[in-house]
């Protein structure tokens, strides 16, 4: 699903990403955990092909296509979905007009059909549902006016609506209380199964409670330094990364 | 600056008159014939025994004013100024310079001491190390046409710093005033800068080696005491690579009927990461309530921010005037160069101002802060007049406008008048502006809680100015926030 | 005519003088000529544009807008070629239709049959407008109106009576084209009474390619209570001028709400000038600015604030792509006497090439202590941020620019009320992509 090899990347000449190798299989969920600095987000923007990052060795692979030779919305139609650590206020862009172009823009790439105005309000009402969001939640611009908790469900539901192969969860969990956290778990964990993979990034242990992962890895320096089961998670939250930082 | 504030209060305490600075020094003056024309300029340069270059400098300015028309684009109104019925030179008699402070006239000193500036390098220095904390300051002291005294000149020469009123830089140091003096401000860029030009007297010279810290605050006095007499100054900053300054001004006059004209001209040039902070307390007479004399302020202000990442920023808290008319610019030339603005303005009674600044982006990102805060009270009309321009080779230029306006009373104006160009797709600007009065629930709980009327629009408006007033050198921000105080004096029934 | 007036090859008065030289040969046909309060008006107007002729760079209010391309033409007389309404812009869903033609009045292309209001040309009306007409406009204020009062050939008089609520008419001036550049100067009256209502969509336009100007002056009357809705969707030909001057006094609890849309045109210049003169008169300016190479468009606004408690609100976006330019100046004046109002001015540039130039001066000048105003001004490319967040949902680079610029341009749109205005501009602003489309195919 996801292949990357020895992969470096750097911001303004600044070495961020110092080689890293990570493989995703079909239907698997891995964790990034790591501290402040690490290279965490620099990682899932550079997946996802944000401007400003530039890769300055390695590669990546997405289904066996090399990922970092695409546009952004050319990987968002190949399946990798970016759940946001700051979702982006888009003022006077609706919400259920932005989801809409973006769920088709993303099927005319797949060759399906579109879907009208009538279909999207039907599945979208359902997966809000699903997510307990309150349905005016359509009728406001993107991300506009809300709160932080509101602003990480928003990105869940897009992410329940587009159903990628892969989705890259950048610090979902950070500002949200339990409730909130459960509900984003929930939505993540209703797309588990074979099709759908997930990059788990969080500073806490706290998230995978809730989605538990496959495998473990501790990010330091712009390196993987540890990799493990979910055990290493707990051992994380009670050690902290002092070792891994000093080593 | 402790001296400072005490000495307002001693003032403050002699004199029932709302204006504290107004008295008058008697001492015997030496004076060119009323009137300006070739001769008066020629005199001038004589006087400041200038060489030829400086004199067909002076010249030129004056033919180019000769030519010219005064502004009357401001929002301020005032009957024809009459350039022939003024003096344009005026000076304490002296026989020989003085050398050393003993030898200033002891009846100046007094003056400065009245006002509260530290002429005396021991009394403060005794002043620090009492404190423990307060830095000394070097004072140039500027008397109608000459500058008086320049303190502090030995210790700041030992780091290749010269602070010397311009008279004698050009004697001293032509090489630098003839390479910069006009670079910023050419000499017909306007009507009062031309005039400046060719009458300018005196005024303040600074140069700071390459790599230096200037180790104390620089600062220049105003005073203009003697009747029917303009005051020119010209200062010219020069902040070579990698330098930092930090430079005060502040002016005063007595109480007198008539309107006196100050039209200064300020240029200060930052090379390569060099750093200059300029900073004014414009406390000029503003006339009486009724409008009856005071400083006309038309000033010329401008930095040119040449080198890559180099930064001005100009500070004023401008109090005093009867009209002040006056836009302290930053040319925005070196690449990630920076200017900043901040203004208070204040008119109270039937004070006039119009003020602002123009940013000009040249280089690529480069950034430029505006913060201006006008009250308005009694009969005051306040004025904010900017520009923010960004050239087609700013690429990621940045500039953020805030102007608020505060009106106290029904009588008085505020006005807003800003220019936004913008010539590069990658540049962003953004400007805001606002309007209100003190709100009554405001006044009722500073009241309720036991301030008295005055004291609570002097909280308000304090609070309303702070964004300007930290960017102070904390000596000057204390004196700043009494002046707020007592310029609004009787503006609140 | 002196001998130093420039002129063309053909040996036609250009600049100002090709509009006095019209003058002088037209006086005696023009509308009213035998009316002497008209004849004294053009005069009087005549008079003051030979003084002052058209504006220039060098006074303030024209600072950022130069009519000298304008003034490198001369014009001629319109020969009016249209002879049915398939020329005409689709409607805007009103029943009630006014049309003029190369600035005359076509009855028979207009439907105002069975309307509750009083609704007519301006040339038949003259003999009962003594009065009305010019009583906003005054020549010898600004030449624009000078300009138009010498010129004026014909326009839409409207006067809703007292509490009838008018519904929507349409107003339609177009030019029909032809060889020599033509220039119009319609004067339109629109007085609602009290408590009377009217929506007004107004569209100006001409055949794509086609050289002429536009110099229309509205005279607009809201009493108290009123309320008129204003929608002036200007779609010219992208080598015309459109130079329109609009009058507007709202009495107390009356209210002005226009919403300018400018889309087509060379050389633009909405220029509206409204005074609140009764407590609680309010006026929404609105408007959005869709500039393509070449294009320069300009809108002024003065509102006055006359009387106490009077809100007015202004938002007007600006969009530039190519070698274009925008300006905007908007002056609030509040009079002493205006205690407790509340203003509000919103501007903002978008700009989508290295080659637009946006200029924007929002100005307050304010002579009373109780009052609310505040005024914003930003402008900037598209933000990245944003870009990236669209395009990783997968909405490609080009829609997702697209996307944004609507919804620059929605704060806007959402400001107009009328829910016909709000259909017009829709259906303005779809055609102007779809042009844009074919653009850049």
């Amino acid at each position: 699903m996801l292949d990357i090899r020895n992969l470096t990347a750097e911001i303004d000449g600044k070495q961020i990403l110092r080689g890293i190798d990570l493989e995703i299989r079909p239907g698997e969920v891995h964790a990034i955990m790591g501290p402040n600095g690490s290279g965490k987000s620099t990682l899932s923007y550079v997946l996802a092909g944000r401007e400003g990052y530039e890769v300055t060795g390695g590669s990546a692979e997405f289904d066996g296509k090399d990922l970092l030779a695409m546009e952004p919305e050319e990987r968002a139609a190949l399946g990798l979905f970016l759940a946001f650590q700051y979702p982006v206020e888009l003022p006077g862009v609706g919400n259920a007009n932005f989801l809409r172009t973006a769920l088709n823009a993303q099927r005319r790439v797949r060759g399906e059909l579109e879907l009208d105005a009538m279909q999207f309000l039907k599945l979208a009402r359902a997966r809000m549902k699903d997510l307990s969001m309150p349905e005016d939640m359509l009728k406001r611009g993107v991300n506009v006016g809300f709160s932080g908790g509101e602003k990480k469900r928003n990105e869940v539901l897009q992410m329940a609506l587009l159903q990628p192969k892969l989705a890259i969860l950048d610090e979902t969990d950070s500002g949200l209380d339990i409730d909130a956290l459960r509900i984003v778990a929930d939505g993540v964990n209703a797309l588990r199964g074979p099709g759908f993979s997930a990059l788990v990034i969080t500073h806490y242990q706290r998230l995978l409670n809730y989605i538990v992962p496959d495998r473990v890895h501790v990010l330091v320096k712009g390196r993987i330094v540890r990799s493990g089961g979910p055990e290493l998670a707990e051992e994380l939250e009670a050690s902290g990364y002092a070792g891994d930082l000093a080593a | 600056m402790p001296a400072v504030t005490e000495t307002i209060d001693t003032v403050q305490s002699v004199t029932e008159s709302q204006y504290k600075w107004g008295f008058s020094t008697d001492i015997e003056m030496d004076m060119a014939p009323k009137g300006l024309n070739e001769d008066i300029v020629r005199f001038i340069s004589a006087k400041k025994n200038e060489p030829q270059w400086l004199l067909d400098w002076r010249l030129r300015a004056f033919a180019a004013w000769q030519a010219m028309e005064e502004p009357r684009w401001a929002m301020v109104s005032f009957p024809p100024i009459d350039y022939q019925d003024a003096y344009y030179y005026a000076a304490p008699k002296q026989k020989v310079a003085p050398k050393s402070l003993d030898e200033v006239d002891p009846e100046l000193l007094r003056t400065y001491e009245k006002l509260g500036i530290p002429l005396k390098e021991q009394a403060v220095l005794a002043g620090v190390e009492g404190a423990g904390e307060s830095p000394a300051i070097a004072v140039d002291a500027v008397f109608d046409s000459v500058s008086v005294a320049t303190t502090f000149k030995d210790r700041l020469e030992k780091e290749g710093i010269i602070f010397c009123p311009i008279s004698e830089a050009v004697q001293n140091h032509p090489e630098l005033v003839q390479r910069y003096l006009g670079t910023v401000v050419p000499q017909s860029d306007n009507y009062f800068a031309a005039l400046n030009s060719a009458v300018f007297t005196d005024g303040s010279f600074v140069y700071i080696p390459k790599g230096v810290r200037c180790p104390m605050e620089l600062s220049t006095y105003f005073r203009i005491n003697a009747k029917s007499t303009g005051q020119f100054e010209r200062t010219l900053i020069i902040a070579d690579e990698r330098s930092q300054v930090s430079y005060l001004e502040g002016c005063t006059a007595p109480m007198r009927d008539e309107n006196q004209l100050h039209a200064a001209v300020v240029e200060l040039v930052a090379l390569e990461d060099a750093t200059i902070k300029y900073s004014t307390v414009q406390n000029w007479y503003p006339g009486d309530a009724e409008g009856r004399g005071g400083i006309y302020n038309f000033v010329t202000k401008r930095a040119a921010c040449r080198g890559a990442r180099s930064k001005v920023s100009w500070t004023q808290v401008e109090t005093g005037s009867a009209i002040t008319w006056k836009y302290p610019s930053c040319i925005l030339q070196g690449e990630d160069s920076v200017g900043e603005f901040y203004s208070v303005a204040i008119t109270n009674n039937r004070q006039q101002a119009d003020t602002g600044t123009k940013m000009i982006h040249l280089g690529a990102r480069t950034k430029s802060t505006i913060v201006s805060k006008g009250i308005s009270a009694g009969r005051g009309q306040n004025t904010y007049r900017g520009l923010v321009r960004i050239g087609p080779k700013a690429s990621g230029a940045r500039n953020f406008t805030q102007c608020d306006s505060l009106l106290i009373g029904d009588q008085c104006g505020a006005h807003t008048v800003p220019y936004i160009e913008n010539r590069n797709m990658t540049a962003k600007v953004e400007h805001e502006a606002t309007t209100s009065r003190i709100a009554e629930d405001q006044l009722f709980y500073c009241r309720q809680r036991g301030l008295t009327q005055e004291e609570a629009v002097g909280l308000i408006v304090n609070g309303f100015c702070r964004e300007v007033l930290k960017e102070l050198p904390m000596e000057f921000a204390v004196e700043a926030q009494k002046l707020l105080q007592i310029s609004l004096e009787g503006s609140v029934g | 005519m002196n001998e130093m007036s420039p002129t063309a090859l053909t040996g036609a008065p250009l600049g100002a003088d090709s509009f006095l030289h019209r003058y002088e040969g037209l006086r005696q046909r023009l509308p009213g000529a035998r009316l002497p309060w008209v004849a004294a008006l053009r005069e009087r107007a005549a008079e003051s544009f030979r003084a002052k002729g058209f504006p220039t760079r060098r006074d303030e209010a024209w600072k950022y807008t130069d009519l000298a391309p304008l003034l490198a033409l001369g014009f001629a007389e319109p020969l009016s070629s249209v002879d049915d309404d398939a020329a005409l812009p689709p409607s805007q869903g009103g029943a009630a239709r006014a049309v003029f033609v190369d600035g005359r009045f076509r009855a028979d292309l207009s439907a105002l049959d069975d309307l509750p209001y009083r609704v007519g040309s301006v040339a038949e009306a003259l003999p009962r407008l003594d009065g009305a007409l010019g009583r906003l406009a005054q020549p010898s204020e600004q030449p624009l109106a000078a300009l138009n009062a010498m010129l004026f050939e014909d326009g839409l008089v409207v006067r809703v009576p007292p509490g009838v609520a008018g519904g929507v008419l349409e107003l339609v001036s177009m030019a029909s084209g032809g060889e020599r550049p033509t220039a119009l100067h319609p004067r339109h009256l629109i007085r609602i009474e009290d408590g009377a209502s009217l929506t007004l969509i107004e569209t100006t336009t001409g055949p794509e390619g086609a050289r002429y100007l536009q110099a229309p002056v509205f005279e607009i009357e809201v009493a108290e209570g009123g309320r008129l809705n204003h929608a002036r969707l200007q779609t010219e030909s992208r080598a015309a001028f459109n130079l329109s001057t609009v009058y507007a006094a709202v009495a107390g609890g009356g209210t002005y709400d226009s919403f300018v849309l400018n889309a087509g045109g060379r050389l633009v210049r909405n220029e509206i000038h409204t005074a609140l003169q009764g407590p609680k008169a309010a006026c929404h300016l609105n408007g959005a600015q869709l500039l393509a190479d070449g294009q320069h468009a300009d809108t002024t606004t003065v509102i006055d604030h006359a009387a106490p408690d009077c809100p007015s609100r202004q938002t007007y976006k600006t969009v530039l792509a190519g070698r274009s330019r925008g300006v905007f100046q908007g002056k609030i004046h509040v009079h002493q006497i205006a205690q407790r109002t509340d203003g509000y001015q919103m501007n903002q540039a978008l700009l989508l090439s290295p080659e637009a130039e946006v200029d924007s001066k929002p100005q307050l000048e304010i002579y009373a202590d109780d009052v609310k105003c505040s005024h914003g001004a930003t402008v900037g490319a598209l933000d990245a941020d944003q870009l990236f967040y669209l395009r990783a949902r997968g909405i490609p680079a080009e829609a997702a620019r697209r996307m944004l610029v609507r919804a620059f341009l929605q704060e806007a749109v959402e400001a107009v009320e009328d829910p016909a205005i709000q259909a017009a501009l829709d259906r303005t602003l779809q055609a102007w992509w779809q042009a844009e489309d074919r653009e850049a195919a």
